[in-house]
């Protein structure tokens, strides 16, 4: 029994999967509540499937890329659960999550692109041969920057959708934020298949901005 | 198990990942881990570097807390968290921990007011505090003075505040003037050991008779000791620097702190907060308070500084006295003002942030 959420996006999701079909699922949109919001949406889903907190035998967690309180939020709330509860914890990219929920809404059969919101005029972004198979490395970027990466692919997601003169195909059916619903179920046929997880710690790929005074200056009136 | 329950405390406001578990007033356990290392080069904390430090640090601290207690995490029964004031980001890695500690144990939530918790760290060491007492919170973030009655129960009345710095940012800011390392309070204290305090007369702000009587101010004396280090160009004398300033800082807290005791009738004066753990203003509030006749706390360094065990102590006076729980959907609030010690923030009611 996995109980998934990711708050990599603007959207507050968590479902609960059962290794066969999802039996719970509860999606926001809301870029600023993750921080209010996840608690009471995973509570939602337990009780709405009927399971109980010790019958959870692992976590699903998007890791990003996304913004980072959001995100932190999330990452955060999986390693706690998975400490308190025993079970372990099973970091997914949210990008590859956003693929599959793609895949299920619109039949993609050949390459495509997912992008979100990075905030300050850039995207994260990674391309995929199918729904399931990532085969870039998710990077953050200004969209002028890749255009040539990603002109006449079809493109999915919030970052796409935010600037279509560089992502020319945006495929209006696709989802535009995460669904845990989607993410947990490629968790779990990933666990079936008995592949590598990533570790649940942030995606973040950029460093903090912080610069390292030259010097301090004295300024004062003479 | 009988009797109260053990309260597990987390603090992230700042730059310190803090986990605590106290009962009955007693401290069982703590734990703390700073990324104050990361933050040096850029003489002062940056919060983006404060929050990812939090997120790696909060699992292994509440684990290294109750392994310092004795204690697994089946025995906690409560669980109480900073929700602010502080740097947002940092406090939702702390509040985002506890919810799901305490929703996944099954234990209630409680938001608790940074500032109270500096306040209630002196209890785990001296038990508890008398009604009324006055606090002197003094750290790199704050610097105020409190009327404080039943803690969990009554309204705190804040009676002066820094009007720009906070003591402790006055040190940090002096000490890179002076070309001492960051923090810039143990520095000071240290360079000031070789000084003469009547070296350099610095100014004592707002003492004057028409000044507000318990507020704080300390910009100005760091720009004292820029003009000074720039009048004497490079030929400064550190210690007497340091000294001097350490000297005006402790004389302007000590000063009002026991001032206002002696119009508030109060016999005891509380001393909280980092610069709590300056040597000389320790010893002159003692000094003050003897010759006053009241009654000096405060409590040893390592609870002074931010901690989780003190949060837990707030946690556990909450507890005791039948407060309300927190929401699931309670938040942060990085600027919240001290009314009460507990804090449970819904901002997003109120507005919907688009």
């Amino acid at each position: 029994m996995l109980l998934a959420f990711d708050t990599a996006t603007p959207a507050i999701t968590a479902a609960v999967h059962d290794g066969t079909a999802v039996r719970a699922e509860s999606t926001q949109v809301d870029a600023r509540r993750h921080g209010e919001l996840l608690l009471p949406t995973v509570d939602e889903v337990l009780r709405e499937a009927g399971v109980k907190l010790d019958a959870v035998t692992g976590i699903v967690v998007g890791v990003g890329p996304g913004p980072y309180t959001g995100l932190r939020v999330g990452l955060v709330t999986a390693a706690a659960f998975g400490d308190a509860l025993g079970v372990p914890v099973y970091g997914v990219c949210t990008l590859d999550g956003i693929a599959y929920a793609a895949g299920q809404a619109d039949d993609l059969d050949g390459p495509f692109v997912v992008a979100t919101d990075a905030r300050r005029k850039e995207v994260y972004w990674a391309r995929y041969g199918d729904p399931r198979t990532r085969i870039t490395d998710p990077a953050v970027d200004r969209p002028a920057d890749i255009a040539d990466e990603v002109a006449g692919l079809p493109a999915v997601g919030a970052g796409a959708a935010l600037y279509p003169e560089v992502f020319t195909g945006v495929r209006p059916q696709a989802p535009v934020h995460q669904s845990a619903a989607a993410l947990a179920a490629l968790a779990s046929e990933r666990l079936a298949r008995g592949e590598e997880f990533l570790p649940a710690l942030p995606l973040y790929l950029r460093r903090p901005d912080a610069q390292v005074p030259a010097g301090y200056k004295l300024v004062m009136p003479k | 198990m009988g009797g109260s329950p053990i309260v597990l405390g987390i603090e992230s406001s700042c730059d310190e990942t803090g986990a605590g578990l106290v009962r009955d007033g007693r401290l069982l356990g703590h734990a703390v881990a700073s990324s104050m290392d990361e933050h040096a080069r850029y003489g002062g904390v940056v919060p983006e570097i404060a929050s990812r430090a939090h997120v790696h640090a909060m699992g292994p601290v509440v684990r290294a807390a109750l392994a310092d207690a004795g204690l697994g995490l089946d025995d906690i029964g409560a669980v109480a968290v900073t929700t602010g004031p502080g740097l947002s980001g940092a406090l939702h890695v702390g509040l985002a921990a506890a919810k799901s500690y305490a929703y996944t144990l099954g234990v209630p939530l409680y938001g608790v007011h940074h500032l109270a918790g500096h306040v209630a760290a002196d209890t785990l060491e001296h038990g508890p505090l008398p009604d009324p007492c006055m606090v002197l919170i003094v750290s790199g973030g704050h610097t105020s003075l409190l009327l404080v009655r039943d803690l969990a129960r009554d309204p705190i009345a804040h009676l002066g505040d820094t009007l720009d710095d906070a003591a402790g940012e006055c040190f940090d800011k002096a000490a890179r003037l002076l070309g001492l390392p960051y923090p810039g309070g143990p520095a000071i204290d240290r360079a000031a050991r070789a000084g003469d305090p009547r070296a350099i007369a610095f100014p004592r702000p707002l003492s004057g008779p028409g000044d507000q009587r318990y507020a704080f101010s300390f910009s100005g004396l760091k720009t004292a000791v820029a003009r000074h280090a720039q009048a004497r160009g490079g030929a400064i004398e550190v210690g007497d620097a340091a000294a001097s300033l350490q000297e005006a800082v402790a004389d302007v807290l000590t000063a009002k702190a026991v001032a206002a005791c002696r119009e508030y009738g109060v016999r005891t004066l509380v001393v909280v907060g980092g610069v709590a753990a300056n040597s000389r203003v320790r010893a002159l509030a003692a000094e003050r308070c003897a010759a006053a006749g009241i009654e000096l706390r405060v409590p040893p360094p390592r609870l002074c500084t931010d901690n989780g065990a003190m949060i837990a102590a707030v946690g556990d006076l909450l507890v005791r006295s039948g407060a309300p729980a927190a929401p699931l959907d309670v938040s942060v609030d990085p600027s919240a003002p001290l009314e009460y010690a507990a804090l449970h923030p819904v901002p997003a009611r109120r507005a919907a942030v688009g």
